[in-house]
């Protein structure tokens, strides 16, 4: 381990006593954040060279950040249990027999889910709810069904505390996915997040409009490609996080992203941001996770003694890495400019081609670089969209379109983006606030799911625009909470203080209404 | 062959069912006082009245034309107050090819189209074009209408014609005048018609105490109707009259209904058998 000076010793005290003093952090948040300056102390990663200075620089010259993960991972960032395997085997670390009926099914997943750490401390997937639920069915009628499912997530929504978590539904309907929907709509809650695996054909449409009739309440479910996402990752993946597709029984060991807008401005023109600068930075951002994943392997001690790997509930070998990026409107708008090419980001074909072909290269990239730890996605990272952070200023999450310079009209914005999602497995995703009318003709978002669908968008989500749970960039927030925090109370979900930095950094409540 | 279109909604949530593509088209030949949409009603005559409303420079006044051009535009609408023939200078003269090459682009967002207007109807020949094109690439197709053209007479149009959405404003003629200045014969007739044929998609009647008589004209029209429900379920729209748009000289003279009044005609026609209805 390498040393660190004393100056930076003491600032870290400093900090720690702001956090213990802190009027505004709940007694967990000023636990999680003791622990991340703790862990901020240490030097044990072998760094590449340059990336100090492409990474702890003012945030208008960054261009790599590794979203807070700390400088000694103890465990991978995105961990997605095999629940099914718990509900068929149980768990000898939790002293838990398989359940036998509903309630057992409930309480041994809220025992499960407290047991199963991520960057955020808290499981960012919380399970195929539907088919996992399933089989205990039976026996219970809706009304008892639905109080149970009730007080489950409302169990979920008070002691998870953050919209980071993640549940899936679809793509077949089932009894227990449309109660689910029917609970959601009552309670208005901002976690779990929630996506419907989506398939024309084989969800039904009254299955999907009632999704859509859910989301127009509680801003959730999402849309996901099924066919798509079937198609890259196979049967076995989870929707996690914000929207993140990954491996079931695995997960991501990190998420790293490039900062595209800044990397441009680093460039001359197109040909030295696409021979010299981009390249540059994706190599040592490529370096910098591969030596964060091999800590994690090989030093963290997290394969070899958590019960989940133990037990099976992950496995080592499915675990990959996502290989981030935001900033790409920023970035062609740069360009273009230093080119003196007119046009934007969203409404000029030579802005989406160029836009496309950096994306291309990306890809390309991380194709071409081998990491021995991630053979479930043949040795590459994946690419992802990353949605951005409360701190980002001028930055647009991944491909999208800046908030305020939407198109005029949504099939031309869905023609701009429609471009971008294929390139990302791990994901990404574009959010519509939608008009009061639409509760008259909930058909309308289901036939833009659809055709998005077709035309190899990914993933869709959509709130009415009133509604009080909205969806911030990826994850779920109640616009009455961040008012509560604005007004300096306590409130419950850590995820609150990110929705309102980006309420007042990312004009989130200024999309355009679809 | 040519029709005046005012505008096309590319998405459009309120024009029929699922996502589609609304047309409308320009001129109309009823005046009803509540019209939320008067620009539509007539042609640009060319009197040059609003060109210098616009703040832009989008118009200009050549060769005896008024002249648009759309670049310039920031639809502010200065040019619809302006205007003092209810209509607009933005108005495209185009064929059905032309209108269909702008749906086209929607596919496959969408799941039908619709013609709205002013009255669509003036343009039959217009319309059977259209919804050729657009049936043979899969797209549903429904009429926004007054009723005013007797389908009966246009078997071409409504072979290629889904659904027809039909303004049904009082049952009464002599209310019917004094609401649109038209007799309501043809309407009437229209709708027996075009249900008994199973294309009557929906109807509707905008409501505003005072001005007619709605609780006749709803249960009137629901007894008309309701022995067709079993060929085809009809939605009933039952729209509240808002002030929005409507013509200064009318606006202060109308009433806008409770809550409790449109849900009251609504259990007269579920009463009669309606299960699709809708209060906006």
């Amino acid at each position: 381990m390498r040393d660190i000076s004393m100056e930076r010793v003491n600032e870290t005290r400093k900090k720690i006593l702001d956090i213990i003093k802190s009027p505004i952090l709940t007694h967990e948040q000023k636990v999680a954040s003791l622990a991340n300056t703790a862990d901020s102390l240490l030097e044990v990663l072998d760094l590449p060279q340059g990336l100090d200075e492409l990474m702890n620089v003012p945030a208008d010259r960054k261009c790599i950040c590794d979203l807070n993960e700390g400088h000694a991972p103890l465990r991978p960032r995105y961990i997605i249990p095999d629940y099914a395997k718990f509900m068929k085997e149980g768990s000898r670390f939790l002293q838990l027999a398989p359940p036998t009926d509903l309630y057992e099914a409930l309480n041994s997943l809220l025992i499960f889910y407290k047991h199963v750490p991520s960057v955020t401390n808290f499981p960012v997937y919380l399970g195929q709810l539907d088919t996992l639920l399933e089989p205990f069915m039976q026996d219970v009628d809706d009304t008892t069904a639905k109080k149970l499912l009730r007080g489950f997530l409302v169990h979920v929504d008070r002691t998870i505390l953050d919209s980071f978590s993640h549940a899936n539904i679809g793509p077949k309907p089932t009894r227990t996915g449309r109660l689910l929907l029917e609970v959601e709509a009552e309670l208005t809650q901002a976690v779990p997040n929630l996506t419907l695996k989506y398939e024309e054909g084989v969800t039904d449409d009254d299955f999907a409009i009632q999704a859509v009739k859910t989301a127009l309440r509680s801003a959730k479910p999402s849309f996901a490609n099924h066919r798509m996402f079937t198609q890259e990752l196979g049967e076995n993946y989870v929707i996690a996080s914000c929207y993140n597709g990954l491996p079931l029984g695995g997960g991501s060991y990190t998420l790293c992203r490039l900062i595209l807008g800044n990397i441009a401005k680093r460039a001359g023109g197109i040909e030295d941001f696409r021979t010299n600068q981009l390249p540059y930075v994706m190599d040592i951002m490529a370096r910098y996770m591969d030596s964060r994943i091999r800590f994690e392997v090989e030093e963290s001690g997290f394969f070899e003694n958590n019960f989940l790997a133990r037990e099976g509930f992950i496995s080592r070998k499915r675990f990959t890495a996502m290989f981030g990026l935001v900033g790409l409107a920023e970035c062609v708008n740069i360009l273009l400019e230093k080119e003196g090419r007119p046009g934007r980001f969203g409404h000029d074909e030579y802005a989406t081609e160029l836009g496309e072909s950096i994306i291309k290269q990306i890809y390309e990239f991380s194709e071409k670089h081998h990491n021995p730890y991630c053979e479930i996605t043949g040795g590459h990272f994946l690419l992802h969209a990353q949605v951005g952070i409360s701190e980002d200023q001028n930055i647009s999450p991944g491909t999208r379109i800046p908030i305020g310079e939407e198109p005029d009209e949504m099939i031309d914005h869905l023609m701009v983006v429609n471009h971008f999602h294929k390139y990302f497995p791990s994901g990404t995703g574009d959010i519509f606030p939608i008009d009061v009318t639409v509760h008259q003709n909930p058909e309308y978002v289901l036939d833009i799911v659809k055709g998005s669908f077709r035309k190899e968008l990914r993933y869709l989500s959509f709130y009415e625009k009133n509604s009080d749970v909205i969806r911030i960039t990826g994850y779920l927030v109640k616009r009455s909470e961040i008012e509560k925090l604005k007004s300096g109370q306590n409130v419950l979900q850590d995820t609150t203080a990110l929705g309102m930095g980006a309420v007042m950094n990312g004009k989130i409540l200024d999309r355009k209404v679809r | 062959m040519v029709a005046t279109v005012n505008k096309i909604i590319p998405f459009s949530t309120v024009d029929g069912p699922g996502n589609r593509t609304a047309i409308f088209l320009q001129g109309c030949n009823m005046n009803c006082l509540y019209c939320h949409n008067p620009e539509t009603r007539c042609k640009c005559m060319h009197c040059g009245a609003c060109v210098n409303s616009c703040p832009t420079g989008a118009l200009s006044f050549e060769d005896e034309k008024v002249r648009y051009n759309c670049a310039k535009c920031v639809h502010c609408d200065s040019c619809i107050k302006a205007c003092p023939h209810d209509s607009s200078p933005k108005t495209v003269d185009m064929t059905p090819e032309q209108v269909w090459r702008k749906v086209e682009k929607q596919i496959p967002f969408i799941r039908g189209i619709t013609v709205s207007g002013g009255e669509c109807t003036l343009y039959p020949e217009f319309l059977t074009e259209l919804f050729i094109l657009a049936q043979a690439h899969g797209l549903s197709t429904l009429i926004d209408s007054n009723g005013t053209l007797d389908f009966e007479h246009y078997p071409d149009l409504l072979a290629v014609t889904d659904g027809v959405m039909l303004d049904i404003k009082a049952f009464d003629c002599e209310e019917h005048k004094r609401v649109t200045g038209w007799s309501n014969q043809v309407v009437l007739k229209n709708a027996r018609f075009l249900a008994s044929k199973g294309k009557l998609f929906e109807v509707r009647t905008v409501v505003s105490p005072g001005l007619f008589d709605a609780e006749q004209t709803i249960t009137q029209i629901g007894d008309m109707l309701s022995s067709y429900l079993p060929i085809r379920p009809i939605r009933y729209k039952l729209i509240s009259y808002r002030p929005m748009g409507v013509r200064p000289q009318y606006k202060e003279t109308l009433q806008i209904p409770t809550r409790n009044q449109m849900e009251y005609y609504a259990g007269l026609l579920a009463a009669k058998g309606f299960k699709d209805i809708i209060i906006i």
